[in-house]
């Protein structure tokens, strides 16, 4: 950052700098945008995140833009940081604008992901703002001629604590720049006496969401821009053999693309026109069959090739204390490959000019995406600027990158502004997929029920370091990294209840079949779903109520808290597992608890279920979830309850209907036909406690939710119908066939 | 090139096309720049390309241009605006009943023509009038509760 020393004013210990033009540039118009809606120009604005004008611009009229590089992908992240930084810096959150995710304009904060949106991205721009509110006060005691420490920041002015005028904000430094260096011990306010943070305040996307003036990345377009469609080979790693470009000529303006390799697209300024070609345009790709097949997919991770064996969790001597127990209990989990599924398919712009330009991309890390674009397309990345806009839902990484990379190569080979639209079976088929988890668990008690021995072994697709492959650059033929990165998918995996002896042992497979990707609370959902499952399995065999069961072996305040409120909002009976009685007419009902701390270390979830199982259909319908959740300071009570709700729907999903099918050549779940989720009429009545700790930090609680509904759901089945599922998707025929076995096996100990 | 006239949201508009065949909702987002209405599947899966086609919700993907003509077409922003929110509109806001949006358009649009047909309905009427729509962020719970406020307004 180089500033003219002319225009530089030193006031009150602050640095302010002119800087008239920090105002939005509307340098890009969105077309049919009838409100008008515009992009930023980059202007040089600072972007180092040691720097306080990084994070916040004040304006004349009181109001400040807020600059993250963290992005809001529906989960409310836009409103919560506004309230971290209003309440710093005493002003409404309504005055507050947030621009998240511009590369040209943003902080590098990492990417969005792991639950880091409010502990790091709002955290530094709470202490940016910590240090703007001391510089203002500073500025401040300087025009009203009173020592700082008679000053307090609130209602937008700096004013006396003991009352009498005060001076706004806004006249301080409005349209200037603060250009000082963030101070790490800028004290925060006492969050007793917050207004902002900790309120309902609703979020500012929705009004235009709900009336179609969103403006997603799928809208954006330039002039004279060229709508595209990538031809995906037929085989995973096929190459292109041959194109019939004739194949397409009865379709009008339709260029065919191919750039370097197997890669191959269509592009038109006319998007009709793209979606036909791209179904009509005939090639001809060589036979490739590299996968395993989904179907015996378990078999093969446990006979895999292991690349190494490494034990995540030691206490004490597992194994030696399971052999010496009065009883042993041993049980095989299976969570299969799923896809993020966002409803929209991936789309991205690019405007690619020599060795710069701009691309406007949903991803979740726009940073990281420039590094990489740039590297892997022969780009300077000082002239590459990747532009947050908003996308479907994405979960963790799905199609977005993927589709970036396939615009920055159309747009630099063709020279022109290109769009990229995926396909439904594009993004399906194609977004990098969390793995398949598998797990062997085998605990012991002793002759009062204590656990004296747990031993978890998973079987878990190896992480390289780096990069994640492009879709685009390999069938281009590019060199670049082929990093396989699926997030902490290791966590949770040993029981948060006294045991005195326990193991985690990670197999890492070599070979994944698929690419994968962080998923949302990647890992944690199959090893919760094992743990809790199991842990039911003990409580049952110590023929215990699963509640007490695990009440008796906590001593967590916090984790007890969660527990005992969700156990009394669900008006729990207390009695073992399975329920002895059979009930009359058609469904069998039952109720399931599952609890767990988030990465052993984070929020504390506990959550129970009320489920009817149809034993002829083999169909599980879930009637009611209740939800206990302390995540520590609660910063919007309603979108956290939103994530919540959110997370139990979406995970249900994944528990009832998920799973990525694929043969020896493709992936054969490709649309909602083949890859179903849930629908509204499957969605149960969710009551959700929050417990707002305002003596805490606040975690992370965007996916924490999502890991404890797969074991509920699962102890709920057998405490109606005595059948434990231990693979997901608990889809109807599993079921049945599931409850049939059971029966059999009763009638054949009856005889 | 083809000439198809149709009503869009009030009024007499018309739209070449080279193919009689071309979804509405391409002509709608790129003809039209009525950019609410959302690609979502293409195969009439997903519902978060819904409009309505002469007051009922229709699958703009699975609706030819040609199919159109002569008719009269609602968008989503031709229900309301943000400072002129249709009543489903305005309690989707209330009920802050989105996350990322995306199916939010088709939502919306069911809804309004499902409380057109069925005044009060009730939750589980709500559910089935929605079960051809997903929300991949899983808020059912809230579009369900923002239908149930529409009705009441």
């Amino acid at each position: 950052m180089t500033i003219a020393r002319r225009d530089l004013l030193k006031a009150g210990g602050a640095v302010i700098v002119s800087f008239a033009a920090l105002r939005s540039a509307k340098a890009f118009a969105l077309h049919g945008d009838e409100d008008g809606v515009g992009l930023r120009g980059a202007d040089g604005k600072p972007v180092d995140p040691a720097s306080v004008d990084s994070f916040l611009a004040f304006h004349r009229d009181g109001t400040v833009t807020v600059y993250t590089g963290k992005v809001d992908v529906g989960t409310g992240l836009r409103v919560a940081i506004a309230q971290m930084a209003a309440e710093e810096l005493g002003i409404s959150a309504r005055q507050i604008t947030l621009v998240d995710g511009d590369t040209g304009l943003c902080p590098d904060q990492g990417g969005t992901g792991g639950s880091t949106g409010l502990t790091r991205g709002g955290a530094d721009v709470r202490q940016a703002a910590a240090t703007a509110r001391q510089a203002l006060i500073a500025l401040g005691a300087t025009r009203l001629n009173r020592v700082a420490s008679d000053l307090t920041i609130a209602d937008g002015e700096v004013r006396p604590r003991n009352g009498g005028a005060g001076v706004a904000i806004a006249s301080l430094i409005g349209d200037k720049r603060l250009a000082i260096a963030v101070d790490p011990k800028a004290p925060l306010r006492d969050p007793a006496s917050y207004t902002s943070v900790g309120q309902p305040i609703p979020r500012p996307d929705v009004p235009a969401k709900c009336t179609g003036r969103h403006v997603y990345v799928h809208d954006f377009a330039l002039p004279g821009m060229l709508h595209a469609r990538v031809i995906r080979p037929p085989s995973l790693g096929a190459t292109l053999v041959s194109v019939d470009e004739a194949s397409v000529r009865g379709i009008p303006d339709v260029g065919v693309v191919r750039a370097g390799g197997s890669f191959l697209a269509v592009v038109s300024a006319d998007e009709w026109a793209v979606v036909r070609a791209a179904a009509e345009l005939k090639a001809t790709w060589s036979d490739a069959r590299t996968l395993p097949g989904s179907e015996g997919l378990e078999r093969w991770t446990r006979s895999a090739a292991i690349e190494r064996d490494q034990a995540v969790v030691t206490r004490g001597d597992a194994p030696t204390a399971i052999a010496g127990a009065a009883k042993t209990l041993a049980a095989t989990y299976f969570w299969p490959f799923q896809s993020h599924a966002s409803l929209g398919p991936c789309c991205a712009v690019a405007d690619i000019k020599g060795d710069g330009g701009t691309v406007w991309s949903s991803s979740q890390g726009t940073h990281g995406l420039r590094a990489n674009l740039s590297k892997v397309f022969g780009l300077n990345p000082a002239k590459v600027r990747v532009v947050f806009l908003d996308g479907s839902g994405s979960y963790g990484t799905n199609g977005g990158d993927h589709v970036a990379a396939d615009a920055v190569l159309l747009s630099k080979t063709i020279a022109k502004p290109v769009r990229v639209q995926w396909s439904r079976q594009d993004e399906t088929a194609w977004d990098p997929k969390g793995p398949q988890q598998l797990l062997d668990l085998r605990a012991g008690l002793d002759g009062n029920g204590a656990i004296v021995g747990w031993d978890t072994e998973m079987w878990l697709p190896s992480q390289a370091p780096g990069a994640r492959a492009l879709l685009a650059a390999d069938a281009a033929g590019l060199a670049q990294e082929h990093g396989q990165g699926a997030g902490a998918i290791t966590q949770n995996g040993d029981p948060p209840y006294a045991c005195a002896n326990a193991r985690v042992l990670v197999h890492w497979v070599k070979e994944t079949p698929l690419q994968l990707s962080n998923l949302r609370a990647p890992g944690k959902i199959a090893n919760v779903f094992a743990v809790e499952s199991f842990t039911d399995e003990l409580a049952a065999a110590a023929n215990a109520d699963p509640i007490a069961f695990r009440l008796a072996r906590l001593t967590d305040p916090r984790a007890i808290e969660v527990i005992r409120r969700t156990a009394e909002r669900f008006d729990w009976d207390t009695r073992p597992s399975p329920r002895r009685q059979r009930q009359s007419g058609g469904a069998l009902i039952g109720r399931g608890l599952a609890y767990m701390r988030y990465k052993q270390a984070e929020n504390y979830v506990a959550m129970a279920m009320e489920v009817g199982v149809d034993p002829q259909s083999g169909r599980i319908a879930v009637s009611r979830v209740v939800c206990a959740h302390d995540c520590g300071l609660v910063v919007n009570p309603d979108a956290l309850k939103n994530q919540i709700e959110g997370c139990i729907v979406q995970t249900l999903s994944r528990a009832l209907h998920e799973q990525v099918t694929f043969d020896r050549a493709r992936v054969t779940s490709v649309d909602w036909a083949s890859y179903p989720i849930l629908r509204a009429t499957g969605s149960p009545a969710i009551d959700v406690i929050l417990i707002d700790r305002r003596d805490q930090p606040l975690l992370g609680a965007g996916e924490a939710a999502t890991a404890p509904v797969a074991a509920a759901l699962a102890n709920a089945v057998f405490d109606a119908t005595g059948v434990r599922l231990r693979t997901v998707p608990f889809t109807a025929d599993r079921v049945k066939a599931a409850i049939s076995r059971s029966s059999t096996d009763v009638a054949a100990k009856l005889r | 090139m083809a000439s198809y006239a149709f009503r869009l949201n009030g009024r007499a508009v018309s739209a070449e096309s080279w193919d009689p065949a071309q979804p509405l909702l391409y002509v709608l987002r790129n003809t039209f720049s009525l950019r609410g209405v959302k690609f979502g599947c293409g195969l009439g899966q997903c519902g978060a390309c819904t409009v309505m086609l002469d007051g009922k919700a229709v699958r703009s993907c699975q609706t030819r241009i040609d199919r159109a003509a002569g008719h009269t077409v609602t968008t989503i922003e031709g229900l309301g605006t943000v400072a002129a929110p249709h009543r489903v509109q305005a309690a989707f806001v209330a009920e802050q009943a989105a996350q990322c949006g995306y199916c939010t358009n088709g939502m919306v649009m069911t809804a309004a023509a499902l409380l057109a047909q069925t005044a009060a309905p009730s939750d589980e009427q709500v559910k089935q009038g929605l079960a051809g729509n997903l929300c991949r962020c899983g808020t059912y719970t809230r579009i369900v509760r923002a239908v149930a406020r529409a009705s009441r307004a």
